[in-house]
């Protein structure tokens, strides 16, 4: 049995927003990769059904229904920015432990209150993202837009801000291999941080080492070498992006600023290299990075 | 978004937030007849305020007090054109000087560390909050479910230690800029200084607003776009939803996923430290579709500037695959010929991951002019700023 974090070969997801154009082309992937996607969510479509390649998925109306009549454990948001607060609302109010949300462009607003309201609930359900490209467990599961073929099941931990970014990394290690890839996302507030990937990477067994990607703005990279240097004994191997961003400039993902002298990736990759984590100048050096580890593991 | 000063205070005025009265002036003659009403109506002083999107316009000489119509005329001359941190000012608020008394400091803004809101609150107002020691500041975590009413609004003023005469009024301002926050979907509400007047007003003095963009499908924010001082780059971009970045070097970045460009942009400026210090000339970040509509739109934005000199495609195939972004690129040939259009500056091509080997043929056989494919992405960087340093 493959182990992970999070995301296992026994996680069972429905898709909030199946019936629209990107819940259904990712539906169709995720299917196809081998993850048990096992219905999806439309209150508008309910009791309709939905062909996937001749498997047919049922739409139900509620997240609680779908995990009454399914067993599932995982959702996957892909509603557009102007309903997502609300179906991730429903998620955590159906006590889903899981809930990914890839929809891009929500309002930071509407994310500080469904984070809010998950922490009310007493954090039982783990949010990751908003605007990210999901979770994968090479081999196990796949929950989100992240092209799982491109890697192989492997011992190597990965937590990204980036999504190509995190391909890419995936694809330069394809020979060693992921326990888990985590996606994070790019916005300003997130629900699953460095911090908690990193954590649980450090107390999953199948993982031996772990490549951590970060960008400017905020001050998250510099708190996860906090983290790291207290509690994190694996090999961690970082990438910063954003050295030459001009102040002042958003550069694609919300929250990727620098705001006057804070959020520079100088600092994040200082922080970093302080508490003895390796980071790459470039993609492909951190990849040869993390290869040396392996090899010498 | 960030809004001007005036048009943070228009706002706040909006919502029965305490402002100075003022105008905002293009040229001295304005600014001479919005002084001459303000004198009329009772002023003592007038404020001339250059109108910029940066801090530190006082230490640059942008904010000046006048005592007749003839010197706010004679300052906002000065102060018309001036560069105050790269922001050339176009135009002036003025506005009626305030008898101080004290000042404050109050804002609302995004605890990123934290996942919520925060306000700061303090009676240590009118310089960098960054100056003021930690112990000074009243910083209250406000968390989204809750929010900020009558009660809560008071406990952050007498948590800034805001003396007795100020509180009334900054309990009403403080509740009144939460519904700024919220309504209008800002990241940040800042009101540095805040002032007591000498008759016992609380007023909002200067004000800074940023506005979430994410929040454009319920909010009507695009009349407050500062759509004159755009660079026309970045609008045309804009108006053809390319998710695009100005910047000052000659080497053309198209990529897809934000961190992959931004992590593009690094690589080429390392690689350009070999070649006469070339430099990314923008960001654009086609995402995750490579069309060939989407394709040559980008081509043609960042061959309309004319710092380029090359221009690398740097391209991970992970949902999109690699033969679709290459069938992109020759489409897109064909779809800027269709235009009128010649791609007349060297590209370098670097494609990866899903398909790659297949996408590169692709390349190979249609023999586009110009075009080179570089495996790897740092050797297409040292490739593409060495083409710029040749052609420039």
């Amino acid at each position: 049995m493959t182990m992970a974090i999070w995301l296992t070969e026994n996680s069972k997801i429905i898709v909030q927003g199946i019936t629209g154009s990107e819940g259904m082309k990712h539906s169709r992937r995720m299917l196809a990769s081998g993850a048990a996607v096992v219905g999806g969510v439309n209150a508008r479509k309910a009791g309709q059904t939905v062909d996937f390649d001749g498997k047919a998925l049922t739409v139900y109306g509620t997240v609680a229904e779908a995990m009454a009549e399914t067993g599932a454990d995982v959702s996957v948001v892909f509603v557009p920015p102007k309903f997502t607060k609300d179906a991730v609302v429903e998620a955590i109010d159906a006590g889903i432990p899981l809930c990914v949300v890839i929809t891009e462009g929500i309002p930071v607003h509407d994310t500080a209150y469904f984070w809010a309201y998950a922490e009310s609930k007493g954090n039982k359900t783990r949010i990751i993202g908003p605007n990210c490209p999901g979770i994968a467990s090479p081999g196990a599961s796949n929950a989100g837009i992240i092209p799982a073929d491109i890697t192989t099941p492997g011992r190597i931990g990965l937590v990204s801000k980036s999504g190509t970014l995190t391909y890419q990394m995936m694809y330069e290690l394809r020979d060693f291999g992921f326990s888990t890839c985590v996606g994070i996302g790019g916005d300003p507030i997130i629900g699953t941080t460095h911090i908690d990937a990193l954590r649980a990477f450090q107390d999953d067994p199948d993982t031996d080492a772990i490549v951590m990607i970060g960008e400017i703005g905020g001050d998250a990279e510099e708190r996860a070498a906090a983290f790291i240097e207290q509690n994190v004994t694996k090999p961690v191997v970082g990438y910063v992006a954003g050295f030459t961003a001009p102040e002042g400039k958003t550069m694609g993902h919300a929250g990727a600023i620098v705001s006057g002298s804070a959020g520079t990736a100088q600092a994040k990759k200082e922080a970093l290299e302080k508490v003895g984590v390796r980071v790459g100048k470039t993609p492909s050096e951190t990849a040869r990075l993390m290869r040396d580890i392996m090899k010498n593991l | 978004m960030d809004l001007f000063e005036h048009q943070a205070k228009e706002l706040f005025a909006e919502y029965g937030v305490p402002v100075p009265t003022g105008k905002v002036a293009h040229t001295p003659q304005e600014a001479r007849t919005y002084a001459e009403e303000l004198f009329a109506a009772g002023s003592k002083k007038v404020v001339v305020k250059a109108q910029v999107k940066t801090g530190g316009r006082g230490k640059a000489g942008g904010v000046k007090l006048a005592d007749d119509a003839d010197e706010a005329e004679a300052l906002a001359g000065q102060i018309l054109g001036m560069d105050i941190k790269g922001h050339t000012v176009h135009k002036v608020l003025i506005e009626e000087g305030s008898a101080i008394a004290q000042e404050f400091y109050f804002s609302f803004l995004l605890d990123r560390a934290n996942r919520t809101f925060l306000t700061i609150c303090t009676v240590e107002g009118g310089v960098e909050i960054e100056d003021v020691p930690h112990d000074k500041l009243a910083l209250i975590p406000i968390s989204p479910l809750e929010g900020v009413d009558r009660a809560k609004a008071r406990e952050i003023a007498v948590q800034g230690r805001l003396p007795e005469a100020a509180l009334d009024g900054a309990t009403e301002i403080i509740e009144r800029l939460w519904a700024v926050f919220t309504d209008e979907d800002a990241t940040l509400v800042e009101v540095n200084p805040l002032i007591l007047t000498a008759d016992g007003q609380v007023k909002a003095l200067d004000g800074k607003v940023s506005l979430d963009d994410n929040a454009s499908f319920r909010q009507d924010h695009e009349k407050l776009e500062d759509k004159a001082s755009a660079d026309p780059l970045e609008a045309a971009a804009k108006a053809k939803d390319l998710n695009y970045v100005k910047l000052d070097g000659s080497v053309g970045i198209i990529g897809n996923g934000a961190g992959l460009v931004m992590s593009t942009l690094d690589v080429v400026s390392y690689a350009g430290e070999e070649f006469d210090g070339q430099k990314p000339a923008n960001f654009l970040d086609i995402g995750g579709g490579a069309s060939a509509e989407v394709m040559a739109n980008s081509l043609e934005i960042v061959l309309s500037d004319a710092d380029v000199k090359s221009v690398f495609v740097n391209v991970f195939g992970g949902i999109t695959a690699c033969d679709a972004v290459a069938n992109g690129i020759v489409s897109a040939y064909k779809l800027l010929g269709e235009r009128g259009e010649t791609v007349n500056r060297p590209l370098v091509v670097r494609l990866d991951g899903n398909n790659a080997e297949l996408g590169r043929q692709i390349l190979q056989d249609a023999a586009l002019p110009g075009v080179e494919q570089v495996e790897t992405m740092d050797d297409a960087a040292k490739r593409a700023a060495e083409l710029a340093a040749a052609g420039a």
